[in-house]
């Protein structure tokens, strides 16, 4: 055998012995390694090494402290606020009601994680009558703490929008507005009274612009409008068939900004 | 409680019993213990964000691909300038100029190779194989994880999790003496 045929034998080796080679990729190992010693040879090593890092490689199985500090969290953020941990982005205000008390119950025996507690302070800080402004506004503040912007961090309208695909089930409208003074900065899935949504981020100055789109003709109301809520602006409007929410800490009047330069962008 | 407190909903069935792997995992890409801990109390929490994404399937790579990216940047942010490979990236197709993360063995190599050789240096010699080498065969040889989803955990084309797992066995087959390669 030349040494390329054993070079191309190599990985086809290491995929049988891996399990991933169907029965002629196989059959064409068996055989080269029928004439060849040297790669009769690495074929036994691979066995080799294989039942060593079986025996002498550490398993690192979840301790029990860890196990039980996930379930914890997993269960308050069950009864504070299902379906995802976008808090109050339940439609049913009745059923959070409901929920407060099975959290006081569950939750505080035991030490959630640090993330959660975050989460569910939040939770109980915001009003609680609320309606689709609590839910856009507080995914507005979440989305703010430290590493929970962006899912997919670029500037370039060609890599956010793609990133959408297949992760929702229509294709939401991305533009950049960096030379209208609004670059975006990222995109990421968020999940709104049961859906899940397209959030875009922009920047102005220090300031962050979520915008949230989704078709108009889903179940989500949302008539067109503007207001001020838990001190964060916000600014909704229909366009194309979908149904655009942009939050803010911006003043009014650079929100509205925002908003007639998306419109008018092409 | 309503009903919903009955059954496990969808996200703990297909996430809690994958938590030995992302512990495993994660404690094989950052080497320690209560870092590890807190990178899959993350990971479990991000992956509850990103479950309406979730299409269905195998709940594992899923997770450990989740596992995995919080664990990168955890290591980004602790040790800021040094660089982390994210997958992809220049690959040396032969496998050569791949070394071992470990001190030099020194003047003596035989006394090195069979120092090397005990229980606890397999251990720790897969432990100083680079990270993008050590993911793909732990995924591989602890997890048994298939080519398709360590090539989907590890976010690389399966030629090239084929070729990383290939330098990091033959890494430690010679460290080890294991079949002369």
């Amino acid at each position: 055998m030349t040494t390329d045929d054993c070079a191309e034998v190599t990985f086809l080796l290491q995929a049988d012995f891996d399990g991933e080679l169907d029965v002629g990729g196989s059959a064409r190992v068996a055989a080269h390694v029928a004439n060849c010693a040297d790669c009769a040879a690495k074929q036994a090593a691979l066995g080799d090494l294989s039942g060593r890092l079986g025996t002498e490689a550490s398993y690192h199985a979840a301790p029990d402290r860890l196990r039980r500090s996930i379930e914890t969290a997993l269960a308050a953020s069950r009864t504070a606020a299902p379906p995802a941990p976008i808090p109050l982005a339940r439609p049913a205000a009745a059923s959070r009601v409901r929920a407060a008390g099975g959290w006081r119950a569950r939750a505080l025996p035991f030490g959630a994680g640090a993330a959660m507690a975050a989460v569910l302070a939040l939770a109980m800080i915001l009003p609680r009558g609320g309606d689709l402004t609590d839910s856009v506004v507080s995914s507005h503040i979440r989305a703010l703490q430290p590493g929970h912007l962006m899912d997919v961090v670029s500037t370039d309208q060609h890599t956010v929008k793609p990133w959408f695909d297949g992760r929702l089930d229509y294709a939401p409208p991305v533009k950049d507005l960096a030379s209208q003074g609004f670059p975006l900065i990222g995109g990421r899935l968020d999940y709104l009274a049961g859906r899940p949504v397209a959030a875009l981020a922009y920047r102005r100055a220090q300031h962050v612009v979520d915008l949230y789109v989704w078709p108009s003709s889903s179940t989500i109301e949302s008539p067109p409008g503007s207001g001020e809520h838990s001190g964060y602006n916000y600014l909704r409007w229909t366009q194309d068939e979908m149904v655009f929410w942009a939050v803010s800490d911006l003043n009014k009047t650079e929100l509205g900004e925002f908003a007639d330069r998306w419109r008018a962008s092409p | 409680m309503t009903e919903a407190a009955e059954a496990a909903p969808p996200f703990e069935q297909i996430v809690l019993p994958h938590l030995d792997a992302a512990y495993n995992l994660a404690r094989w890409l950052v080497r320690d213990r209560s870092l590890a801990e807190d990178i899959v109390q993350d990971a479990v929490l991000r992956a509850l964000r990103y479950f309406p994404s979730f299409r269905g399937g195998d709940g594992r790579a899923w997770l450990l691909q989740i596992v995995r990216n919080t664990a990168y940047s955890t290591l980004k942010a602790r040790r800021p300038g040094t660089e982390v490979p994210v997958g992809g990236g220049a690959e040396d197709e032969n496998g050569e100029g791949f070394g071992l993360d470990v001190p030099d063995p020194g003047p003596d190599p035989e006394a090195a190779l069979a120092q090397q050789q005990d229980l606890a240096r397999l251990d720790a010699a897969l432990a100083a194989l680079p990270i993008e080498l050590r993911e793909c065969l732990v995924l591989c040889e602890l997890e048994k994880l298939s080519y398709k989803d360590i090539a989907r955990v590890t976010q690389v084309p399966i030629g090239t999790v084929m070729s990383r797992l290939w330098r990091a066995r033959r890494a430690l087959m010679r460290l080890h003496a294991v079949g002369g390669f």
